[in-house]
């Protein structure tokens, strides 16, 4: 197959093609190695890059999909994995300088489930450090660039997995979201991605960052891909406590051209001040798509959404500080050199290890559960989480889906987010209440702004029904291909 | 600006963090964490009387499981990882003189 037309295919389609014998894993893998070549020193998608080894276990995966041992949509598919999911052998660093030289001795088990499928990894993709940033430019091996354009950015935190996936130089990736990490960055480079359900994907071997919301989930070209990937990274874990048994997971079955009926809700106010006008105006285009082929389409007061923002800082940055507190110089990562005594040691590591958005977290995280404020901010944001979850399901009482932007504005260009931290948070305000009321939510394409760069429509479910989701999204791309 | 964080608070917050900043890094931190803290005291608009904190999504319980090492003897992998190892363990700064 000609190189080109095997880039441009989805991960499934290049999957059948193998399994047809179109083409081979190992054609597949150099294929995208050759992109990566061509096009990494502009994008930098990726912080590790193994070429040997991907190739090698191309070679094997080959040889069992000849033999009939793997059968699956995405086996001899080539993968990304967002460099803080741990990888067994292969150099996690979550874009820090404190874990540059860490390598784990297991993988993530949602890389497992991925090997499993025969999915092959190509290497480790860009982040904001830690996770925590919304442009990828907290990055300390430096900034990802936007494919679509490159003096923008791809977003963040999965910045490289989203650049990876556009830019071709890996046919799906994994990413995660704690407050939009996932949803935003795919809005910003053009493609799928998806937050499943809290508890749907095991976090275990995923760099904890804010425990209560993380969850790891699918970027991809397109729904089918998001379904099919989905699908096979779900699983009931008993290493995460937090993880959940699923019956039905047949995330596939819903890829069904079909929203008649459906009952749609547009959030008034997700459509207020801040809202740029050309993102308003394709996602409004969007919901009128979903009228015209059927579906209940009516607006609707969700209420809170101003408190998201203020509820999401203070549990995100109270997790992260106790979450962090493992980089200490002593199992792994950096240490620095030449420290007093053990206390010394401590500081002088975190100090230089961490960048300047991980300690403004952790120091914010640490006062606001620190003895007499514990209460008064912590506390009151834990009780307002429960009142942002009660106005969901009152919404979801009424609609199958929640249907508004991903974020304000399309991607900003470089270097213009990170000067004003309040600013560069404000951005959140329509992905981060999902993840505290633990909801499936899916960012798929939806136009473009004058300049050329994608506009990210987000649907959102009520908790499971992330095949709901799946069919709205399908039904919105398929009528979005034969209109073109 | 509500909320002032003073010099006493942002060494005590150093402390908690194991945190140790430069005197340019302490006058943002007092900042930014001011300005963040003025955000987040918009949520005393709410009356949040009667409402239970919510830690977790789902009602669901603790999970409990035998306490059986399944992955075997991983202590020389670990430890290549660690910046300091001596005889198998690792090597810390002197804790006590």
């Amino acid at each position: 197959m000609e190189k080109k037309e095997l880039l441009s295919l989805s991960a499934t389609a290049l999957g059948k093609a193998i399994r047809t014998g179109e083409t081979s894993a190992v054609e597949a893998m150099e294929a995208v190695l050759g992109q990566i070549r061509e096009t990494e020193s502009v994008y930098h998608c990726y912080v590790t890059i193994d070429e040997e080894a991907a190739l090698k276990k191309a070679g094997q995966i080959q040889k069992k999909i000849q033999s009939g041992e793997l059968t699956g949509p995405l086996a001899g598919v080539p993968v990304a994995i967002k460099d803080n999911l741990c990888t067994e052998g292969v150099r996690t660093t979550c874009s820090s300088k404190i874990l540059e030289n860490f390598v784990p001795t297991f993988s993530a088990e949602a890389v497992k489930n991925l090997e499993k499928a025969g999915a092959v990894m190509i290497g480790k993709t860009n982040m904001d450090e830690f996770a925590m940033g919304s442009t990828t430019e907290t990055s300390y091996f430096g900034v990802t660039r936007n494919p679509r354009n490159p003096r923008h950015v791809p977003g963040g935190s999965s910045g490289g997995s989203a650049a990876a996936v556009a830019a071709e130089e890996c046919f799906f990736a994994l990413g995660s979201d704690t407050g939009g990490s996932i949803r935003q960055p795919a809005s910003y480079c053009g493609v799928v991605g998806m937050k499943p359900t809290y508890g749907t994907v095991s976090r275990y071997g995923l760099v904890a960052y804010g425990s209560s919301l993380d969850q790891i989930g699918p970027l991809t070209k397109t729904v089918e891909d998001c379904a099919a990937v989905l699908e096979a990274i779900a699983s009931h874990d008993l290493k995460d406590s937090t993880s959940i048994e699923r019956k039905d997971t047949d995330f596939s079955a819903a890829l069904i051209k079909d929203v008649k009926g459906m009952r749609i809700g547009i959030p008034r106010d997700y459509f207020g001040e801040g809202l740029d006008s050309e993102v308003k105006d394709a996602v409004l285009r969007a919901a009128e798509l979903f009228r015209e082929n059927g579906a209940l389409v009516e607006e609707f007061d969700l209420s809170l959404v101003e408190y998201a923002i203020p509820t999401y800082y203070t549990i995100a940055a109270a997790e992260a500080s106790s979450n962090l507190e493992r980089f200490d110089g002593i199992k792994y990562g950096y240490r620095a050199p030449e420290a007093e005594g053990l206390h010394q040691m401590y500081k002088k590591t975190r100090s230089q290890g961490f960048g300047a958005e991980v300690k403004r977290r952790i120091m914010l995280g640490s006062f606001v559960l620190s003895s007499g404020y514990y209460d008064a901010y912590y506390l009151k944001a834990l009780r307002v989480k429960a009142m942002i979850r009660k106005a969901f399901d009152d919404a979801f009482a009424k609609y199958d889906c929640i249907l508004g932007p991903v974020a304000p504005t399309t991607a900003p260009g470089l270097g213009e987010s990170l000067s004003d931290p309040m600013k560069m948070y404000l951005g959140d305000i329509y992905t981060i209440s999902v993840n505290l009321a633990g909801l499936p939510a899916v960012s798929v394409p939806c136009g473009t702004d004058q300049n050329g760069l994608p506009i990210g429509l987000q649907l959102i479910g009520d908790c499971f029904q992330e095949k709901k989701l799946i069919q709205a999204a399908y039904t919105f791309e398929q009528i979005g291909k034969e209109s073109r | 600006m509500a909320n002032i964080i003073d010099d006493e608070t942002i060494e005590y917050v150093g402390i908690l963090a194991k945190l140790e900043l430069t005197d340019e890094e302490k006058e943002a931190a007092k900042k930014s964490m001011g300005e963040m803290l003025d955000y987040i005291d918009k949520l005393n608009e709410l009356d949040t009387t009667g409402v239970e904190p919510m830690s977790h999504v789902f009602q669901v319980q603790n999970v409990f499981r035998e306490d059986v090492v399944t992955n075997g003897d991983e202590s020389e992998k670990t430890l290549q990882n660690a910046p300091g190892v001596k005889d198998n363990m690792f090597v810390v700064p002197r804790t006590f003189d």
